[in-house]
């Protein structure tokens, strides 16, 4: 339909506006004026402005159930609810593919506009860095994923979304999360231009900073409701299972981390330049390696998306054109400007940063080497491997402890030199530490020499960054924050992994069971019919000693198309724990079989995400880095 | 020059990278099971089908013949698909065919028996699915190729075509 | 009364010792279900998965702990009969050595190169 030509003619109408913007920008550079000429920003902007057109007029398609368009039509059907007929639009391969072009688009328009004190050729270079990255999505997007196909004769009815995708935090995680994956494009046209201008330089760096933040803000919030999601929505109780697509994820947000970090010590002496570089475009390529693995079938995995050889090659293609380009970029013009700057100080801030990217890379190349290992495997000598949880576990489990008490102590160093004040108090804090760790373990668990380890770390960064944020005079707030959002982090997952518990029973309407000083009550079975899907729902009464009730009603859903069938977890959460409880049928039997699971913390796991985010965000309107 | 050798060091890493990926692209992602490794017939007790006793593995594969062990059940669709081939195959004297009724009602698999016909020499009951998981199987329909030294030999996932009989008929002959 | 008393209180034990037990043989259980992959689902372990072949697997597991398998023999059981695919935790042979200890020596030379650029002195 008209949708279908509009979305269509605006994309080619943006990829030749990508060519005329990369010769217009080069006659700029090349001019002698002093400014970046307005013809740039304008054109930026009208680029925008036909990509989000073409998104648009494919939400439009959705929307009206345009079956002539064969997205539309395989991802689609007449009944899903209007949100998640428009949530559909980016929850496939080519509708994904428009989010990268808008989130590419619009951050080179507002970084145009944003940097207006910043060099002029280091700002062209950067458009034109970006372009090439975007004239490469649109040839992907034209060329194999075209997602304004036309359908012909018209279907009366789509093959439907995945019933697993129609939910709200999975609605709105492809945005968000695009926003930091794809947002890291600009960070990597940005250093490029700013290597081959030699404006590697404090200013640049408290000017990239911002960018930076941005992106690893939505990066982390992006990461955290796809946990929420899984968590929520597959019925496992998990929320991390280390699986190709989450790994894809965490890898860019650990580079971006220690990206963030090296800043500081770029903006505050100009050193650790070309670890901010290597980082800026590593970050980048490891999203474009992330899109490479998950869309071209190389992977199996829980949601990887439809998968087609011919689209790997593509991106195969594109992702080491920009890995040799960026790395011939930086051989040939990186300049290192004060050899002696990167000799620090062993007790300082700078060092303290140091030793927290070398942790960091640790953990990324455990991530790294355990995605990618059972790929090299296959080829080299055809055998298959799995390489699953435990792997990570045991790989990364010994480093926290030691990674915890860096930070801890890292925070409290100045920069240049320093020395560690307040000696008593953090030895006090060490003491307590164990002491109060020692003892809440000691009925829990077998192994209680190494959780007494990490635990007592965790609870000590907890205790000094508490002392940092609630006891100081708010000296540096976002880091103080952010800091201790991070140490909140590591004690709710780490208390959750260790005190949550579970049992499996089978169990017909009218028992009881008894687990752990609570009654499992089935109550009663009720059966819904809603627009796409019937449900069997499950009432449950869970009773404890001391005569509270909770009510957990799991469905069993039926969806009509396609024909799926889904469990639904029902989770109660309170401040200190959730109840969650998962119902299956038994083939050919009157029992359900349910799965109830007792998990400590698990809110605060959510909410101490959010204050790593805001630390972040207070970041954001500071000048200059203070304390 | 330090930076050149890291420079083609890297450059080097990378082809090489870029190249596992070309290849990886072909690869199946899924587990497809190495299907031409001998294994050892696995020992086990199983009820039969028709006499409702429990034989052992050792009195089922007792002479130096070959054996098919075909996985099915009555409400498998492929399996009825492959059945007739079943049928063919069972008529060559080298071979005798042990069916592994697997996860299946005796009433309806009875059913199935007598609407397609029998080409099993013998019929076990797999209830719960775990004799399957002795021989190596996940799924429905599965069969194996035993060898005359007591050996699986060949495994094939899904329903039997013309091209693998074809494949059995080489190999036994 | 008295001896009634005792035979309770040691019945009771039994009784509690039992259910620990049972128990920590229900976790031991649960931590090797929880390591195979079951091979016909998008990415779950035989614990979480309701599958058909996850319900026998989990049967098999089963008798085998009862027969006295260790975990390590469960694995190998499994494995001999799928391939290395089906243990989510790879172990630890001539295939895999690198992607064990990669890793490691990349930690090992960062902390070289670091240490190496770091001032001790004043």
């Amino acid at each position: 339909m008209l949708a279908n030509q509009i979305g269509y003619y605006s994309l080619i109408a943006g990829l030749l506006f990508s060519v005329y913007l990369c010769v217009v920008s080069i006659k700029d550079f090349n001019n002698t004026n002093r400014n970046v000429s307005p013809n740039l920003i304008t054109l930026s902007f009208l680029q925008l402005t036909f990509v989000v057109i073409s998104f648009l007029s494919l939400i439009l398609s959705f929307i009206n159930s345009d079956f002539s368009n064969e997205t539309v039509f395989n991802n689609s059907h007449t009944t899903k609810p209007l949100f998640y007929k428009i949530s559909g639009t980016w929850g496939n391969h080519e509708g994904s593919l428009m989010l990268w072009l808008l989130v590419l688009t619009l951050f080179i328009f507002l970084f145009l506009i944003k940097s207006r004190e910043q060099p002029k050729k280091y700002r062209i270079l950067t458009l034109l860095f970006q372009q090439l990255i975007i004239i490469g999505f649109f040839l992907f997007v034209l060329m194999t994923s075209n997602p304004f196909n036309y359908l012909f004769p018209i279907p009366l009815e789509g093959l439907g979304l995945n019933p697993i995708l129609q939910d709200p935090a999975l609605a709105i995680h492809p945005p968000l999360l695009y926003l930091g994956y794809v947002g890291s494009s600009i960070i990597f046209s940005a250093s490029l231009a700013a290597v081959a201008q030699n404006y590697i330089s404090k200013e640049w760096g408290q000017h990239i900073k911002k960018w930076v933040l941005i992106s690893w803000i939505f990066l982390t919030i992006g990461i955290m409701l796809g946990s929420i999601w899984a968590y929520y929505e597959l019925g496992w109780g998990g929320f991390w299972f280390w699986d190709p697509v989450e790994n894809v994820s965490l890898m860019p947000w650990l580079t971006l981390t220690a990206l963030l970090h090296c800043i500081l010590v770029l903006e505050r002496r100009g050193a650790l330049t070309s670890w901010v570089v290597i980082l800026s475009i590593t970050t980048f390529t490891l999203s474009m390696c992330g899109t490479f693995l998950v869309r071209s079938g190389i992977l199996n995995s829980v949601h990887t998306f439809a998968n087609d050889p011919a689209r790997g090659i593509f991106i195969l293609i594109f992702l080491f054109t920009l890995i040799f380009l960026s790395l011939g970029v930086f051989f040939l013009f990186y300049k290192d400007n004060n050899k002696d700057s990167n000799n620090f100080f062993w007790l300082s801030k700078e060092s303290s940063i140091l030793v927290n990217n070398w942790f960091m890379m640790y953990f990324l190349s455990v991530v790294l080497i355990g995605t990618v290992y059972p790929i090299f495997l296959d080829v080299i000598s055809a055998e298959k491997i799995s390489v699953g949880p435990p792997f990570y576990q045991k790989l990364i489990a010994p480093f926290l402890a030691p990674f915890l008490l860096f930070m801890a102590f890292g925070l409290k160093l100045k920069w240049i030199k320093s020395k560690i004040e307040n000696k008593n108090s953090l030895i006090i804090f060490l003491i307590i530490s164990v002491i109060l760790t020692f003892f809440i373990l000691k009925n829990i668990t077998t192994d209680l020499f190494f959780y007494t380890i990490l635990i007592s770390a965790a609870f000590f960064l907890f205790f000094s960054t508490s002392k940092e944020l609630f006891l100081k005079k708010f000296n540096n707030i976002s880091q103080a924050v952010a800091h201790f959002g991070f140490s909140l982090l590591i004690l709710s997952i780490l208390f959750n992994g260790i005190l949550s518990s579970e049992i499996t029973t089978n169990i017909k309407v009218g028992e009881k069971y008894n687990y752990n000083n609570e009654e499992i009550f089935f109550e009663k079975i009720e059966e819904k019919n809603e627009s796409n899907f019937n449900s069997i729902i499950g009432h449950f009464k869970i009773t404890n000693d001391k005569g509270k009730v909770v009510e957990l009603n799991p469905e069993i859903r039926v969806y009509n198309q396609p024909i799926i069938i889904t469990s639904e977890a029902d989770i109660k959460t309170t401040l200190l724990e959730d109840k969650f409880l998962v119902m299956n049928i038994v083939k050919g039997n009157e029992y359900f079989n349910i799965r109830y699971q007792v998990k400590p913390f698990m809110l605060w796991i959510w909410i101490s995400v959010l204050i790593l985010c805001l630390g972040g965000l207070l970041s954001i309107p500071k000048k200059k880095y203070e304390k | 020059m330090k930076s050149k050798l890291i420079l083609i060091i890297i450059f080097i890493f990378l082809i090489f990278c870029f190249l596992i990926f070309y290849k990886g692209l072909d690869k199946p992602n899924t587990y497809t099971p190495k299907n031409n490794i001998e294994k050892n017939l696995p020992i086990f007790k199983a009820k039969d089908f028709y006499s409702n006793t429990y034989i052992n593995s050792k009195n089922i594969f007792t002479e130096e013949n070959y054996y098919i062990v075909n996985v099915w059940a009555s409400w498998c669709v492929p399996c009825r698909k492959e059945h007739p081939l079943l049928m063919k195959l069972s008529k060559n004297k080298t071979i005798k065919l042990i069916g592994l009724n697997y996860r299946d009602n005796l009433k309806n698999a009875n059913k199935f028996i007598n609407e397609l016909g029998n080409p099993y020499t013998q019929i076990l009951i797999d209830k719960d699915g775990t004799l399957a998981v002795e021989f190596g199987a996940y799924g429905v329909p599965e069969t194996f190729l035993i060898d005359r030294n007591k050996k699986i030999i060949r495994k094939f996932v899904g329903p039997i075509n013309k091209s693998i009989i074809e494949e059995i008929k080489t190999i036994i002959k | 009364m008295k001896t009634f008393r005792i035979f309770l209180i040691i019945f009771l034990f039994f009784g509690f010792t039992q259910s620990q037990s049972e128990e920590k043989n229900n976790d031991f259980k649960n931590k090797i279900l929880k390591n195979i992959r079951c091979l016909i689902c998008q990415g779950q372990s035989v614990y979480d998965s309701e599958s058909d072949f996850a319900s026998s697997i989990k049967l098999i597991v089963n008798k085998k702990i009862n027969e006295g398998m260790s975990e390590d023999q469960v694995y190998k059981f499994l494995i001999e009969k799928y391939g290395d695919w089906i243990i989510y935790e790879p172990t630890l042979n001539k295939n895999t050595y690198v992607l064990w200890l990669l890793p490691l020596l990349l930690f090992l030379l960062g902390g070289a190169i670091m240490i190496k650029n770091l001032k001790f002195k004043k």
